[in-house]
């Protein structure tokens, strides 16, 4: 047993003493919030003790957890009470799941983003569960006269072997809502897991599937209003005026106005960035007859900054290649000296275009805005911070100030950054009334924020054994600078230089799924192939030679390496073996492997046979490191999602601009990958080493890119270099 | 704007709208049936996909002045119980991520399965290309479509 402080979250433990005494608490909006399914609703308690702000128990056994971070689809709405069910020890179908409204008080980090949810949630989440355990305990101690340690626990049942005595957690809610709150408890030893590590539906798949309303955009309240946003039609301009009149008498349309989302001097955060400062509101009754008059209104704008295209992005990232940097981001050795020694030198520029997030839930919220408070519902990657900014610009106190998150239609970064919330809360503030702002899928896709482009170029230097010996990397990303300077091979090669340009741009940029990753990985493990071609090495040999130095006698200071050799072998040597790699059938085969959001991941991807220039995924083998994995069926769900985001956005996917004006506004331009593209199978494996967990959302997605790309010279004998690899087929010829 | 009745989930509705409004705005807006989902408005992403007379249509280019007498089923209206087969095989396989879109993948297999109960993978793939999921969920969802297929 591991006893731990009850340090993290504390004030999460503490329970108003109010409620100490009667221990009874009354309210939430939990009954109105969600549906109970029948079975269900014939079980619910008549009353709730909650034990502490993660959890309240019912006098008949049911409990309620909180899941505290925003649901993206990311399925830690399952994992997260999970994690608390556990140490809990109450069997998961008495178990009732609630969205968590934001409360900075309870819960310490109410944030999706960087694949972070279950590690940084991991302690307080198994502390919340055997917190109440142990005042469950107690409770039953002081009721049975006997001692708190010699009770047992099992699926929410207390058991004194020697007196006999058992009751069920219901019984003892009400006595141990009002017992001090321990100072330490115990952790269960991952032997004795129940729950964590078995597979478990998601909470909300039957609402998913019935259609029931759960995202922001199903918000539908009293005297609601609707409203949408005019944005500038190009990055570098901004408003100059309108003629609202002929607008405002249409059908249904209540108020057409200019306003500031951001006045000259306001706080902002940093969830704040690409909001766009002056826009223009349309609001009415409907969807419908907004979008009319959206259609019908016209606006001056004016170009105040330089109209960037796409052109122009990609001589500038080019320059930046060719310009050495003045302080490098990491150097070991000489590369210069290792270069001349070289027997063979091995050279590659790779590149990616903007993109899209694409979340198929466009950008939305709910806001109530009255002078006493403000009421905001709706999807947010990061409520906290919204909050800030809205306190800050509509004036008001942050206790006034009240988000609740909805299930949200995808994330990927994008909601990060939640400008539409202020705006919500601007367009409420004026109209006086409850209002629900509609991004169209035009707004959403040409409003920014987007994963910058990207370009890298690679040398490496063999010796006349094949032994890496020089590794130069220079990166350049419209406002980002791309480079890992302390990834993998950092610390396996002894003539290292990494360095990293931005190019400065009016197009928002922000990060998308795998931030850098992304893109990075991609390059990264293709250039590893062409070097282990160089080498005449088998590709994965060449990768676990480099590990094998990295562990016995790394470059450079170990702990400045961002990563643990050890591990990233160990999935490489996983996916070796599943995939028979000696033996691929004749299928054109790709590795890569991949280390991020402190997770492992590699992969092993065959191509479909007669496939032509742009042949179809036939499966992919994936080898997981992520340390404990607390929801397998979830899990696999997400390796699956990241490869097949991974393969679409880089075989299909691109943003373009022509005078800082986007070329795509809607899928019907923006390609994205469909059902008969995707991979055909599947099969992921995870590494079972009992460690902490660490991230899941992201870490596939980055390494598949260069899997296939690998693959794909093998069938056809090029090297797809540039994003969207669609467009590296050869013209047809004759 | 003028009145339609139509015939939604087996009863009859009355609606007072613009001729032009498409059916998704007149189901989520007026009728409070929001799991017909809104995802690009120019029928290229397939979130809205609903039956009319039994027939996979695209609800974001239909507006309710062609709609008629046809009858139309929505996602809250595939099943009583939400125990349809593919809504079923849908909760076995564990399909969704976030979920938005599936409403309309649901909508576009269970059409799907009453004309053809025995698709092959092809068939699937052809038959659901119009729905993005931008999740990835596919390898998932062709998994469902066979089970539902197989019950």
């Amino acid at each position: 047993m591991t006893l731990v402080k009850t340090k993290i979250g504390r004030r999460a433990f503490i329970r108003n003493t109010g409620l100490a005494s009667g221990g009874l608490v009354i309210g939430f909006s939990w009954l109105a919030s969600c549906k109970m399914t029948p079975e269900q609703v014939s079980s619910l308690p008549k009353e709730w003790f909650e034990l502490n702000g993660f959890l309240k128990v019912g006098d008949n056994g049911m409990v309620t957890i909180m899941s505290p971070n925003p649901e993206i689809g990311q399925n830690i709405k399952t994992a997260m009470p999970m994690i608390v069910a556990e140490e809990l020890d109450v069997a998961w179908k008495n178990v009732i799941v609630e969205q968590a409204p934001l409360n900075t008080d309870i819960f310490t980090r109410q944030l999706a983003g960087g694949s972070q949810s279950i590690r940084q949630g991991w302690e307080s989440l198994r502390m919340a569960g055997a917190t109440a355990k142990q005042m469950l305990k107690e409770a039953a101690a002081q009721a049975w006269g006997v001692s708190a340690n010699e009770i047992t626990t099992k699926e929410g049942i207390l058991s004194h072997e020697a007196s006999g005595n058992s009751a069920g957690y219901g019984e003892m809610a009400s006595a141990a809502a009002s017992i001090e709150v321990p100072e330490e408890v115990q952790l269960k030893e991952t032997k004795d897991f129940s729950i964590i590590g078995t597979e478990t539906k998601n909470v909300d798949g039957k609402k998913i599937v019935t259609g029931q309303p759960l995202y922001g955009l199903d918000v539908y309240k009293e005297g609601m209003l609707t409203a949408m946003i005019v944005h500038p039609p190009a990055f570098g301009m901004t408003y100059k005026g309108m003629n609202a009149d002929t607008v405002k008498s249409m059908p249904g349309i209540k108020d057409v106005f200019h306003f500031e989302v951001y006045p000259e001097g306001i706080e902002k955060q940093w969830s704040d960035q690409g909001g766009i400062p002056e826009l223009v509101a349309i609001v009415g009754d409907s969807t419908w007859e907004c979008m009319q008059a959206k259609k019908a209104l016209e606006v001056e704008w004016e170009q105040t900054s330089k109209a960037e295209s796409t052109a122009y992005h990609e001589e500038e990232l080019l320059a930046l290649l060719e310009k050495p940097t003045e302080t490098p981001a990491r150097k070991d050795g000489d590369v210069e000296a290792a270069f001349k020694n070289a027997a063979k030198i091995v050279e590659s520029t790779y590149s990616a275009p903007y993109l899209a997030h694409n979340t198929m839930e466009p950008m939305n919220f709910f806001a109530h805005v009255t002078p006493e408070k403000a009421e905001l519902l709706g999807p947010i990657q990061t409520p906290e911070f919204a909050e800030k900014t809205v306190a800050a610009r509509l004036g008001m106190p942050v206790e006034k100030i009240d988000i609740m998150m909805t299930r949200m239609g995808g994330g990927f970064g994008r909601r990060l950054y939640g400008p539409f919330v202020i705006e919500a809360a601007v367009i409420s503030q004026k109209m006086n009334a409850p209002i629900k702002l509609v991004y169209t899928r035009e707004d959403d896709m040409t409003q920014g924020t987007y994963r910058p482009s990207y370009k890298v170029k690679y040398k490496a230097g063999l010796d006349a054994d094949g032994n890496l010996i020089a590794w130069h990397v220079r990166g350049a990303g419209t406002n980002d600078s791309l480079i890992f300077e302390d990834r993998f091979p950092a610390g396996a090669v002894d003539n290292y230089l990494a360095e990293k340009h931005s190019l400065n741009t009016n197009v928002t940029t922000g990060a998308w799924r795998a931030p850098r990753s992304n893109f990075i990985a991609g390059a990264e493990q293709a250039f590893m192939d062409e070097v282990a071609e160089a080498s005449g090495k088998d590709p994965i040999e060449f990768r676990l030679e480099l590990f094998d130095r990295a562990i016995n006698n790394p470059v450079g200071d170990p702990k400045k390496n961002d990563y643990d050799p050890e591990r990233y072998a160990g999935v490489l040597k996983l996916v070796k073996e599943k995939s028979d790699w000696a033996n691929s059938n004749g299928k054109a085969r790709g590795v890569s492997a991949y280390f991020c959001h402190d997770s492992y991941v590699a992969q092993v991807l065959d191509l479909e046979d007669g496939g032509g220039d742009m042949p179809r995924v036939e499966k992919v083998f994936c080898a997981v490191d992520c340390g404990i994995v607390i929801n397998p069926l979830g899990a696999k769900n997400q390796i699956e999602g990241g490869i097949i985001d991974g393969v679409g956005h880089s075989t299909f996917s691109a943003m373009s601009f022509n005078d800082g004006k986007p070329e795509q506004s809607n899928f019907d331009r923006y390609r994205l990958i469909r059902h008969s593209e995707a991979p055909k199978n599947i099969e992921v494996h995870f590494v079972d080493n009992g460690i902490d967990p660490t991230g899941l959302g992201e870490p596939s997605l980055p390494p598949v890119v260069a899997a296939l790309s690998n693959a794909l010279y093998k069938a056809t004998g090029r090297r797809y270099y540039n994003q969207p690899f669609i467009n590296e087929r050869p013209p047809l010829v004759g | 704007m003028a009145i339609f009745t139509l015939n939604i989930n087996g009863k009859k509705q009355e609606v007072d709208v613009d001729p032009s409004t498409p059916m998704l705005w007149v189901l989520r807006d007026h009728l409070n049936l929001v799991g017909t989902k809104y995802g690009c408005g120019i029928a290229q992403c397939g979130a809205c996909t609903i039956h009319m007379d039994g027939t996979a249509t695209r609800a974001c280019m239909l507006t309710v002045s062609s709609v008629g007498n046809s009858e139309i089923t929505t996602i809250e209206g595939l099943s009583e119980e939400g125990d349809h087969p593919v809504q079923q095989a849908w909760l076995e396989v564990d399909v969704p991520q976030c979920g938005y879109c599936q409403a309309g993948q649901i909508m576009t297999a269970s059409a799907l399965l009453a004309k053809n109960p025995n698709p092959s993978d092809e068939e699937i793939e052809m038959a659901m290309n119009g729905n993005i999921c931008r999740c990835g969920t596919y390898t998932r969802i062709k998994k469902a479509v066979k089970l539902a297929a197989n019950s």
